[in-house]
Parts: C-alpha cells; structure tokens; sequence
C-alpha cells in the first residue's frame, strides 16, 4: 500500500523547504489534489498543507492598492466579503458557481489556478482581470500574469519548491466591468463545455480597453489579445461586440470530446463572449 | 371524476376504502431519516475482509492467459480468483436462469460473473483478490497479469447486424421468426408481430409518417452502488448479504454458478438505495463467495461508481423506424414497427417489451412490428424502470404528434380518436381487459397545464402517452398474530419505493385495524416461500394480494376460534373494524386484541400464510405534460412545467405512487436529456462519474405535478395496477415534442443535449 506524508506548514519558508525535496505538492482544500490522488492521476510522497499559512488566507480589498487574494481562501469567502463583491463582480461569478456549495466551502480560486484544468472556471476570470500571481520559491519571489501561468493540462510555471502564495488583481477603473459565463447543459455540478472571462473600461461610449478569456477551449486557459484589442477606440455597439466576439471564435482550440463537438464549442465561444460582454458592459455603466 | 381547479397532486378516486387509499407514514421511515437502516455497504462482520474485482480494458478481446501469483504474494492479500476457480456446473450452459425481468443462459452467467476465455465489454470482471483492506486489494489487481488479444469491437445495433461485423459469440446463432438456423451472427433473435394488412391500411391513409429514431445506453444511476458481503461456512453452507431486487434469484443464480444446492445458501437482503431494475444480477455475490471459500473468511465487496456503470446493466440504447399512416379525419390506419435493440455483451435486450408496448396506446388495425436482439460489445443490458417501453415511445409518439400536426388535430384529440380501450388487439397478441389509456388521455386534456397559457419565445409544450406491461410473479407472506393484538408480518419483496407499508395496508384493510398495528418485516430467503424480486411494478400488486388472502387466512382462523370460544357457529360471527361480533346476538362482542390474547390457551397462535402467483397483471397507462423554454443559440432546453398523469388502478398509498411518479418523470427528463452512455471509439466508457453522466440534479427540473386515475384493475382486489414504471415511459417524448412547437425542430436522437439541439437547429438552417 502506498503511504503518503502530511505535513501541516505554518510559514511560506517551511512550505517551500518542504516542497523542494521533491515529490511533494501543496494542499489548501483539496477538493482536486484529494480526488486526482484516489484516481492515481500522480504519484506523490508529501502532501504539504498551506491552509494556515497567513500570507496563503489573506484576503485585502483596498480602492487603491487593489485585491490581494491569498491562494488558499476558499470560494465561501471570498462571496460572503462585500467589499470583494462590490468591487470585482466578475470575480465572484466564477468564485459562486465552481462546484457545489460544500465544495465552495474548501476549494480556493489559488487551487483552481494550481490545477491548472482546460476548464478552469476562475482563471479567464483572473485573466479578464489582469490578475498576477505571487509566487514564492527557493530562490526568492516573482510574479506571473495570469495568462501566462498554466502550460498544458495539469502543468503550470511553477519550478520545484515554488508555492502560490497569492493573486493580485488592479482596482476597478471608473467605467469597468467584468464578466464571467461559462456553459454546462445541467444547472450546477458540471464542467464549462466552454467558458468566457471578460472585462471591459468604457469612456464616453467607447472601449478604452478589453481583455477577453476563454476556458476549455485549448489546452490551457486562453488569453484571446486581440479580441479584446479590438474593441478599444470602437464605440459600444452590438457591432463592435459581434466583431470581438467573432475574433474569441476563431481563436478558441478546442477538440472533439464528451463534453461538445469542436465546432460546437467554437459557436458557443462566440456566444458566450457576446453575452459576456453586454453584461460586463451594463456593469460598466453603473460603475461611475 | 373530472378535473376542475389546479391543485399540484390530485387523485381522481372512483372506490373509497378505510385504509387503502390514505397516506399513513412508513414502517421503515424513523430508519431511513435517521441514518440506520442498514445498507449493502453498512454490513460488518468479526474477520471480515475485502474483496476487488479486476476489470477487463477492452471492449473485446481473447484471453490467453491470467497469471494471479504476483498478486497473491503480496503481503496482506489472502486470495485470489478467476473464473477457472468456479466449479464446473452440472447444468448445461444453455439452460436458463431467472434473473427477474430479464434471464439468461447459465454459461452467459458465469461469464458475466467472471470471463472464461473471452471478454465482451469494457469493465467485465476477469478476476478478483480478497485482502485485509480494500486498499490493498484495490492495489493488488495491478499485479494481476493478463494476456489479451484485442479482437475489433462493434458498439451499436445497426453495426452489430451488418455481415462484416465482428461476431462475438462463435456458437451464437440467429433464432429467426421462431426458428433456429445455422446463421452465426451477433442477432440473437429476429421476431415478428403481425395484426391486418399493413399495405392495406397504408394504402388507406392520406398521410404517411416515417421517421427513424436512435437513442443512447443510459443507467438506472441508483444512488447505492452494488454490493455483496458472503461467507462461506466449513460445512458448505453460504450466507450472502447484498441489496438487491431479486433476493430469490439472486440466491438461486449464485447456486447455479457455484453449483451448490439452493438449501445452501441464505440470502439476507440488506435494505436497497434504489434499484430501478438494475439489481436483479448477482455479479459481486459469487464471486464474495468463492473468495470466502478460499480464505475462510466473510468477504465483502463495493463496486465504486465507475465500476458500477462500465461493469452492470444499464439499458440499451436502441435504433428504431417508425412508419405510421391516418386518414384525412385523424383514423389511424397503418403501424409499422423496425426496433433494433443492443442487448450488449450477452442476448436478452428488452425488444420485446419494446414490441409489446410500441403501438399499445392505439387501436390500429393494420400492424407490422419487426424486432432484433443483438449483442453488442457493451455491458450486458439490464432491466431499467419499464424496459424497453421509453425507447419505442420515443419514436411513436414523436410521429403521432407529426401526424396530428400536418392533419390538424389537437395531439391529445388526435390520441383519444385512436385510444386503445378494452377488447382492443395487440398486434403481439393480448385482447386489452380493462384499461385506463382514455381516461389517462382525458385527465391530461382537462387538467389546468394543458389549457394554460404558454407565452414568450422558443417556448413550447409537448405530450406524450405510454404504455408498460407490468409484471407479477410468485409471492408469500406469513402473518402473525402476537397476544396484544398486533401483528407481524413477513415478505420477501425487497422494499424500493414503500411496499412494506402499501402490502401491510391492504392486510390492515381486511382485518379491519389501523396499519401501525402491522410491524412488516422483509425477511431472509430462508424464512419465506419464494418470492419473485421487485420489478415490473409488481410488488404493490402481487405480495398486497398475498398479504390480503394471508389476513383473510386469518379472519378465518380468528372467527373459528371465537366461535369455539363461545360455543356458536363459525357463520354467524363477523370481524370488522377490529372486533368479533355475531350477527345473531348484540351481547357476544370481543375486540381483535383480546382475542389475540386468548390464542395460546385455546388452541394455539395464529399464523395467516399464503403464497401465490397471481393470475393475470394489470397494464397501466401514463402520459406527460411538459413546457420547454429552448435557447436555440447555445441549445440548452430548460423544463418549464411537468405533470404526470398516470392510471394506478387504485392508489393503495397516493404519497408512494406521486413518488414513482415523480421520480420516473425526472428519471425521463434525464434520459431525454442530457444521459448518455458516451463510447469512445475502442468501445471504453468516457464519462463512468455522475460528474460526466449528467443525471438531473435538484435545479434542473420543476416540482412534478401528478394526477393519479383510476380505473381499477379487474383482477387485484383493491383494483390495484402497478405503478412504478409507466411513468417513464412518455418524459423524453413529450420533450422532444415540447421542443418542436417551441424550435420547428424534430429531434430524433436521444439525448437531446445542448449540442444536438444545436446542431438540429443549424441542420434546420437557423
């Protein structure tokens, strides 16, 4: 029988320490590690558990410096914070709907952006949001845009020893908002067939700016620049809004699996960008 | 009794009883609330260990050799099994066994127990290890060594019946219209129903229908996955405890793979999470038992969830052509049936009840209906909830709703216009006794859903009606007469949906007492006369007649003794209302419990008994009222509104039949929706987790209005008629019509997920 080590940190030095013996990876909710260990997805000999580590619960909303999430806050408290829920709503769109609600209880948006799933439901919203990840390591410390974090199912950035320790995002713009919608064919409990992360900043009937993302339609979360870019100078018309989402479309990647046929899930990347954006859109408006 | 406000449960009750008829709680309720009752996977024992199955990877293939010795090295594992460990029957392999609604061929038995030299799906049982934990036995099968040689598969009807397909039986040849020819092929069966003259009566019509129609493998999804707990005692006798539906066949199944005599083992049945028809094979329960045999010790083993799915029965999917001919003024004239049905790894789908059921809501005189069993490199088919009846309905009441569209009818007129009735033909033989299929038609046209407004875009409201054969069996029960007046009452029908309390009630009725004074007890196959297991809705209606002759056993019996008692004769005396009291003289009055109390000393207790069969079953007839609201842009069809409209003859418990009702509704929604069984091209099961094989979940589906009618059944003596499966005989066809009035779309494929609507929309030129 397989035995595995547990080991309960209470600093980001000893999780680290922990970490780059190797083998070894961090538990905040476990509600994926716990489920890929049971199916021998991988093969570890530590589990290193990073939910008391302070700077891993932080959770500081400030309208100048910005939201500082630590990794390991679960989805529950992130959603019972008002200050975060006036603040970042496209945010708490994927925070209230990943998994069930005693799921939301454990699993924390870190973790889904650890785990580094296809269908990641909180990681197009974090990219929307030009989220930036804190990273701690042997080495010292670094950030990574969001976008630029996962590397393939399951792979992330993250070097040996190096832990989430937590995710940054800017303050709103006057003028912003953001969106997260995702498709599943039942009404909870389920994986996005696709999924879209927008947010957009409006001055005076016109884009200032835009980043779109779109989830479980390429081997990562996907970052689509330019469907953003498209927008900024274009004024806030259903046109504009068709043209960006067109561009989503063609750029999503996705195969052909029991979840959706390829070319179903490309329309409904179109689909849900187009509605994300009218609904990030009227945020914007009540956002002055 | 006719329908007038809204009210979300009706009963339209044409006979009143004392206690049939009312909503008393259950026996078995203060258990099931409370965490306690005990459940195949809650049975503990001194010595017990854990038994793992391993599976085979392939959905076909040669086994050349298994090697267990690594396995059994490992420290901790205390034996392991293959089929070469079974002892060699001394019944031919061809001859039958009873598994319930669905049987099979002794050699199809123990090969689905445990393969022999071939594997025919994905997640067949190849051998097994027992441990001390279930972690190192689950660990141990990696170290079991098998040499196979992959074979091609083939996942579907219409791929298993063309001549190049890969055969997966060698001897297995082609029964065709009854006769047994030398055609080795994956059709096991080719049947025939005949009635009139189809070209005749197609020459009749004005329009003509046909369309072809394909659904999806889908599970029963019960909550509780199966389990078997045996020992194997040193003087050869075995104790097995599973939850199952069968408890006598699922004893009598592992006899015959085991081969021992059916005296040797006991079965004790554990309390079941749902079965749905799905619990009638043994699969764990032999091999618990040979694993015993070999350690000495009580072996218990749970298949997880994805083993459940990939390794027992679910229902087949199916490929169907429907062709259907009216004239002008909506007569139906002409039927015609195509049903290919995948019976999976071994013959035995339910096309038959398919054929039974497919045109039975009509009168039509002119019938053609063609059905093929064929094997197929799935899990072998099991019974799920009216088997065979929501595939066949699908089909027809799809090309009934386009008939009624393009002549003009209403779609329930255009039902009633053709509603079979009593004396109407099957095209598969039976003259229809009484029935309720027009008073179901009429509830449905009556009741407020149907005549409600439905506004707002890419909404839509669709119906459906439907027919399920329901089934009996043999049955006994034994009633007791303790000293204070209550009794005790034994059955062996495992109890799924609330039997304890519906049979108990119809023995409370004939005595005359309230059904709390009943202590109904599901007993061990040792302490009971053969009971056939809890399928085809029969247990309401065989062990409530059982239990009604076993209280009249003992209204007899009590009369008798009173009449000793008091020196008078037998005939003149009567029990009602709970008391003995003569017709001749007002002073000789004695109430039921102090009787009760007097039995010892004046003869000897009382024990009502009878077993039976009974004589005929009562088919029953359901239809569904649905509103879908479709987003045609991302395909997604969300239940506005469902009401199911069922005939139970007469509702023993109403509470207990509105939840079969409403729980086959849901299960239809699922099937119609978004269940599927999705293959990958090697014949693997791509979604085998409840997070991939999307039952509905509480948030999917509206509350289910029900509207029970009845029109008594003309044999059972409350009137009763089974109710637990009909009801999912019409969801996916009533949607799938709700879906066109809503899109202009006829969907003929099940499920009709988000995406197969969109591409019926696109295909459509939206």
């Amino acid at each position: 029988m397989k035995w595995i080590d547990y080991a309960r940190t209470c600093s980001v030095q000893e999780a680290v320490d922990l970490l780059k013996e190797g083998n070894a990876r961090p538990l905040a909710g476990g509600t994926d590690i716990l489920v890929n260990l049971r199916v021998r997805r991988f093969d570890i000999d530590t589990l290193v558990d990073v939910k008391d580590i302070p700077e891993l619960n932080e959770i500081t909303c400030d309208p100048s410096e910005g939201l500082t999430l630590g990794a390991a806050v679960p989805c529950y408290s992130i959603y019972t914070n008002e200050a975060v829920c006036a603040a970042y709503p496209g945010l708490i769109d994927s925070a209230s709907l990943i998994g069930g609600t005693q799921i939301q209880g454990r699993a924390s948006i870190g973790g889904n952006l650890c785990n580094a799933a296809p269908s990641a439901d909180a990681v197009p919203a974090l990219i929307a949001l030009g989220a930036v990840a804190n990273v701690a390591g042997p080495g010292g410390t670094r950030q990574v845009a969001v976008e630029d974090f996962c590397t393939a199912p399951g792979q992330t950035v993250l070097e040996e020893g190096e832990l989430l320790v937590s995710l940054h995002m800017p303050p709103p713009a006057k003028g912003s908002g953001a969106q997260y919608m995702r498709f599943i064919p039942r009404n909870e409990m389920d994986i996005a067939v696709a999924g879209a992360g927008v947010s957009v900043e409006i001055d005076n009937g016109t884009f200032k700016s835009a980043r779109i993302a779109l989830a479980s339609v390429a081997p990562t979360p996907l970052f689509v620049r330019e469907a953003g870019d498209s927008l900024v100078g274009q004024p806030v018309n259903e046109e504009s809004v068709r043209a960006a989402s067109a561009i989503a479309r063609d750029a999503a990647k996705p195969i052909t699996d029991m979840r959706g046929t390829k070319e179903y899930r490309m329309h409904l990347c179109e689909v849900l960008t187009r509605r994300g954006l009218n609904i990030a859109i009227e945020r914007a408006k009540e956002n002055k | 009794m006719a329908i007038k406000n809204y009210e979300p449960n009706m009963v339209l009750a044409t006979t009143e009883y004392e206690v049939v008829g009312t909503r008393p709680v259950r026996h078995d309720g203060t258990d099931k609330v409370t965490g306690r009752a005990q459940y195949g996977a809650d049975f503990t024992s001194t010595g017990l260990i854990f038994g793992a199955v391993l599976r085979s990877p392939h959905a076909h293939a040669r086994i050349r050799s298994i090697d267990v010795s690594k396995a059994e090295a490992q420290p901790g594992v205390l034996a392991a099994v293959t089929a070469k460990d079974f002892p060699r029957s001394d019944a031919s392999p061809d001859e039958y066994v009873q598994l319930g609604e669905l049987n099979t061929r002794l050699g199809y038995l123990r090969d689905n127990i445990l393969a022999s030299d071939k594997t025919l799906y994905k997640g067949q049982p190849v051998a097994a290890v027992a441990a001390a934990n279930a972690h190192v036995a689950h660990e141990a099968l990696a170290l079991i060594e098998v040499d196979y040689e992959v074979l091609p598969s083939v996942l579907t009807a219409p791929d298993g019946m063309k001549d190049d397909a890969p055969i997966l039986h060698d001897h297995l040849k082609t029964e065709e219209l009854g006769e047994l020819t030398d055609r080795v092929s994956n059709v096991a069966q080719h049947f025939q129903h005949v009635l009139g003259n189809l070209e005749e009566g197609l020459a009749e019509a004005d329009v003509v229908i046909e369309r072809e129609f394909d659904t999806a493998t889908v599970h029963q999804g019960y909550i509780e996955p199966h389990n078997a707990t045996a020992f194997w005692n040193k003087d050869g006798k075995v104790t097995i405890w599973c939850s199952t539906q069968g408890p006598f066949e699922v004893r009598d199944a592992s006899a015959a793979s085991l081969n021992l005599d059916i005296a040797d083992i006991k079965l004790v049945p554990m309390e079941i999470g749902g079965g749905f028809g799905g619990k009638f094979e043994p699969y764990g329960a032999p091999v618990a038992a040979m694993l015993s045999k070999k350690t000495g010790h009580t072996v218990k083993i749970i298949m997880s969830r994805a083993e459940d799915l990939q390794g027992t029965g679910p229902t087949p999917g199916s490929n169907l052509r429907i062709k259907m001919g009216a004239t002008r003024d909506g007569k139906i004239t002409a039927a015609q049936a195509h049903l290919a049905f995948e019976a999976g790894a071994f013959p035995g789908s339910p096309v038959g009840a398919a054929a039974m059921t497919v045109f039975a809501a009509y009168d039509v005189p002119n019938v053609v209906i063609d059905g093929y069993d064929v094997v197929v490199n799935k899990p072998k088919s099991g019974a799920y909830r009216a088997p065979g009846a929501t595939q066949a309905a699908f089909g027809v009441e799809t090309v009934i709703d386009e008939i009624a569209e393009k002549l003009g009818h209403d779609p329930i007129e255009l039902r009633l216009m053709n509603a079979a009735k009593e004396g109407t033909r099957r095209a598969d033989g039976p003259i229809n006794p009484k029935i309720g299929c027009v008073e179901v038609l009429e509830a449905m046209r009556d009741h407020p859903h149907y005549n409600a407004p439905l506004e707002g875009p890419n909404r839509g409201r669709g119906v459906a009606v439907g027919f399920w054969i329901n089934g009996a069996g043999a049955s006994a029960c034994t009633i007791m007469v303790n000293p204070d007046g209550s009794l005790t009452l034994s059955e062996g029908s495992a109890d799924i949906g609330g039997t304890r309390t519906s049979v108990a009630m119809q023995a409370a009725e004939v005595l005359g007492i309230p059904v709390e004074k009943i202590n109904p007890q599901v007993v061990d196959t040792d302490s009971v006369g053969y009971t056939s297991g809890t399928g085809g809705s029969s247990v309401t209606f065989k062990a409530g007649w059982t239990a009604y002759e076993a209280a009249n056993d003992i209204k007899r019996q009590m009369i008798d003794r009173a009449s000793k008692i008091w020196e008078v004769e037998p005939d003149t005396l009567d029990l009602q209302a709970g008391e003995i009291t003569s017709k001749v003289d007002s002073e000789l009055r004695m109430s039921f419990a102090e009787l009760a109390g007097q039995l010892n000393d004046t003869g000897g207790p009382v024990v009502g008994s009878c077993s039976l069969t009974p004589p005929a079953i009562g088919g029953a007839y359901a239809g569904s009222i649905v509103d879908v609201e479709v987003d045609p842009e991302t395909g997604k069809v969300t239940v506005l509104r469902f009401t199911c409209v069922q005939d139970a003859g007469k509702a023993i418990h109403p509470s207990y039949v509105e939840g079969q009702m409403q729980g086959g509704s849901v299960q239809g929604i699922g099937w119609g929706l978004n269940e599927e069984y999705f293959m990958n091209e090697a014949g693997g099961m791509m979604n085998s987790s409840l997070l991939d094989y999307r039952m509905p979940v509480s948030l999917d589906v509206p509350m289910i209005d029900t509207v029970i009618v009845e029109v008594p059944s003309a044999t059972h003596p409350y009137g009763a008629r089974g109710v637990g499966e009909v009801n999912i005989v019409t969801p996916p066809a009533a949607i799938a019509n709700g879906i066109y009035r809503a899109v202009n779309i006829r969907m003929e494929k099940l499920p009709m997920n988000p995406g197969a609507v969109v591409e019926a929309v696109w295909k459509n030129g939206g």
